[in-house]
């Protein structure tokens, strides 16, 4: 269970509150108008901004006192998510072996994870060469092989048409299921929300909304989501 | 995001970086605590009786500030219709002259004197001319000769930087001074003056503090009681009088009027040329008669002809006596390769476990600190003061090459650190999340991400030492046996020996081996590289 107690973001001149708990193994949307701190929130899940008040914690941890890479998260970006000058075998061994000096048994696991992402036959090409669709896949190849007990997405897929994103999220809630990871994800589009999302967040004047069940949030959205939605 | 500066400045960033701050800081302090104490001490020897500085020595400070002064006014005051015409005119090759001005800084000077000497010179082509018209001939050697070579090396720099200035004016102004039909004197008073007036100051500073410190011009075309600059005077004490007492006197005047400079040159933030967006001309509707144009026709023609002549009569002169040239010229050549590449890795080396340390660190002000020393230090000061702590022990002929890479390293250093830490900080935004994210820490992160992402900014800075130091003559001379050295000093010699076609066939050499070294690290910094 992720929980975050009390917490208080502040950024210059900008804040969010955020008092709430998210089950383990569920997948999770982040919804809301943009600059209202959803992915200031996933910042500080995964360590990249320090709360000025409250705690995170997973499982009863409290995961301030730990580095970006020591938590049990993995975390994907809007972009850079992948390192241009190393092949696409290469970004995802990073997640077994930051040295990248692996064993056979781990080259193996490698291959296994761009097998399984539909890459098997791209494994040496550099993000250059890669289609935007084949590099989300390399990065959710890693996340499948760092098997992170948390998953947060910052709209990696934002740049892909709808097609391709309704791909990937498809590959996102197979890979949760596998590993059994929390999904959390921010997103603009409501249609994402209800193609994978059990939960929503309502991310909106400065408060992060407990999450409720995606399917009756939509049915009946409450003042700030239908103000997003264009509904009120 | 604090925790992100920490991981980077981790073990190789900080240790490194202290280490080579500590080393900076005592080789540059260390050599001008040795030179102020051989001054102070020369001072007691001679008793309470002498003056520490003679009039020569007042003479040479006066001489020293004349010329640096005089060849900035004169730069500036030359670039500024050169530049004009260039922001104004757009013709084929124009973009070759505004790179080809970029290039006076790895073109060793030694080899450019040589070209204005046979232009400039007793038997170069002005005096012919003058004599075919029955003139009296021209001298280059003295104040004249020192600005020449001065203006030569600055006036692409002030053009640069001047014009940098002229691009920065919107086009659309000029645009509405068209429309309200504007003469090109209302132009050049409303639009381009004000323009003037907050760039030509900077670029006339930038290049008075140069000058300060130009020794091999100095040393070939002034020389004569009535045109030695300080550093010359630094050497003649060394060389002619072997006074050491002298030198460091010298040495440390020296010091303050480059420590004054560079303190001044941080305070006002010089500006810098830069090679982005200099390509570009600006449609102006002022500036189309005819006289005008030939006006500046002529004037891109002369600065052209000016710096490119020079270089063409070592082209020609050097190429016939390329192959056959004395043996020592080709193992000076060979020295002058190693001394040149075991500079540049040093340079490169500290210049990155600095950058390392600047970017990684909370508190970057040492490091920063530690890397603009060397700009308050000249080499023949450094020379000096490394040899007086060395004399003692070895002798310093023994040691004169190593002591050059390490002093041409140690000038090189604050140039591989302008082009490092912006890149470097660069990486951190655009790839340092995703490091920390994975745990990319330590010597994992410098050799899986940051030594590729650097490629580009490390090979130029290789490169830009490495030919700085082929071309250097400073330290050289102060340190080199006779019958040893590097090519610049020896073709020094066989300048000073009157042996002018070897001399042009070494001087091509020499920069075929500058040119070529830059651009051969600077392209493999640039190949392959990936989006």
């Amino acid at each position: 269970m992720l929980t975050l107690e009390n917490l208080h973001l502040e950024q210059d001149g900008w804040a969010l509150d955020a008092d709430l708990t998210v089950s383990k193994g569920t997948k999770t949307a982040l919804i809301g108008p943009s600059g209202a701190g959803k992915s200031s929130l996933l910042n500080a899940i995964a360590g990249f901004l320090p709360p000025a008040r409250g705690r995170i914690l997973w499982q009863g941890h409290d995961l301030g006192p730990l580095p970006p890479g020591a938590r049990p998260v993995s975390i994907l970006f809007q972009d850079n998510n992948l390192f241009p000058h190393l092949t696409a075998e290469q970004n995802v061994g990073l997640g077994l072996r930051p040295s990248l000096r692996l064993t056979a048994e781990e080259r193996a696991r490698v291959a296994e994870a761009l097998e399984r992402t539909g890459l098997a036959s791209l494994s040496e090409r550099k993000p250059a060469q890669l289609s935007g669709g084949q590099q989300s896949r390399v990065a959710l190849a890693r996340a499948l092989l760092r098997a992170r007990p948390l998953l947060l997405l910052d709209e990696p897929f934002a740049a892909l048409g709808p097609a391709l994103r309704a791909e990937m999220l498809d590959l996102v809630a197979r890979i949760t299921e596998e590993t059994g990871a929390t999904l959390l994800m921010v997103s603009h589009d409501p249609g994402d929300a209800r193609r994978i999302a059990d939960t929503t967040i309502v991310v909106a004047e400065g408060t992060a909304h407990p999450p409720a069940p995606t399917t009756d949030l939509f049915a009946d959205p409450p003042p700030a989501l239908a103000a997003y939605l264009g509904e009120a | 995001m604090a925790r992100r500066a920490e991981q980077v400045g981790g073990p190789p960033g900080r240790v490194l970086g202290g280490a080579v701050a500590l080393g900076l800081a005592a080789l540059i302090l260390g050599t001008l605590g040795a030179v102020a104490w051989r001054a102070a001490w020369g001072a007691q020897a001679d008793g309470a009786g002498g003056p520490l500085l003679g009039p020569a020595d007042w003479a040479a400070l006066r001489f020293t500030l004349v010329q640096a002064g005089a060849s900035a006014l004169i730069s500036v005051a030359l670039a500024v219709p050169v530049a004009r015409a260039l922001a104004r005119r757009r013709f084929p090759g124009r973009r070759a002259l505004i790179a080809l001005m970029g290039a006076p800084f790895i073109l060793p000077v030694i080899v450019a004197v040589l070209g204005l000497l046979s232009v400039f010179g007793r038997g170069g082509i002005v005096n012919a001319a003058l004599a075919a018209l029955g003139l009296p001939a021209f001298s280059i050697y003295g104040l004249q000769g020192v600005l020449i070579g001065n203006v030569f090396f600055n006036l692409p720099l002030a053009t640069r930087l001047i014009l940098q200035g002229w691009q920065a004016i919107p086009a659309e102004r000029f645009r509405l001074a068209a429309a309200l039909d504007f003469s090109s004197a209302e132009v050049a008073k409303q639009i381009e003056w004000p323009m003037l007036r907050e760039v030509a100051p900077g670029a006339a500073l930038a290049i008075f503090l140069i000058c300060l410190t130009s020794f091999p011009i100095a040393l070939t075309l002034g020389g004569g009681p009535r045109s030695t600059t300080l550093e010359l005077a630094i050497y003649q004490a060394f060389r002619f009088d072997f006074d050491l007492g002298r030198a460091a006197v010298l040495a440390a005047l020296q010091f303050a009027v480059s420590g004054v400079a560079a303190l001044i040159a941080l305070r006002l933030a010089l500006p810098q040329a830069s090679a982005a967006g200099l390509d570009r001309a600006v449609e102006r509707w002022d500036a189309r008669s005819p006289l005008l144009r030939t006006l500046d026709t002529a004037t891109i023609a002369l600065a052209a002809l000016f710096l490119i002549l020079p270089l063409a009569v070592i082209l020609a002169q050097g190429l016939p006596t390329l192959t056959h040239l004395p043996g020592i010229v080709w193992t000076s050549a060979l020295t002058s390769l190693c001394v040149a590449l075991g500079s540049a890795v040093i340079a490169a080396g500290a210049a990155l476990a600095l950058a390392l340390a600047i970017t990684g660190s909370r508190r970057p002000r040492l490091f920063e600190g530690a890397g603009m020393l060397p700009l308050a230090a000249s080499p023949l000061v450094l020379g000096t003061g490394l040899f007086l702590i060395v004399n003692p022990w070895i002798d310093p002929a023994a040691l004169a090459l190593p002591v050059t890479a390490l002093v041409n390293a140690l000038l090189a250093l604050p140039f591989g650190l302008r082009a490092l830490v912006p890149a470097l900080r660069e990486i951190e935004a655009a790839h340092g999340r995703l490091a920390d994210a994975l745990s990319l820490t330590g010597f994992a992160r410098l050799r899986l991400l940051i030594l590729p992402r650097l490629r580009g900014p490390m090979g130029f800075t290789l490169g830009l030492s490495a030919a700085l130091s082929m071309g250097d003559l400073g330290v050289i001379t102060l340190f080199a046996a006779p019958g040893e050295g590097t090519l610049p000093l020896q073709l020094y010699r066989l300048m000073g020996a009157y042996r002018m076609n070897e001399a042009a066939g070494a001087a091509l050499l020499l920069l075929v081996l500058s040119f070529g070294l830059f651009w051969l690290f600077d392209r493999g910094g640039r190949a392959d590289a990936d989006a």
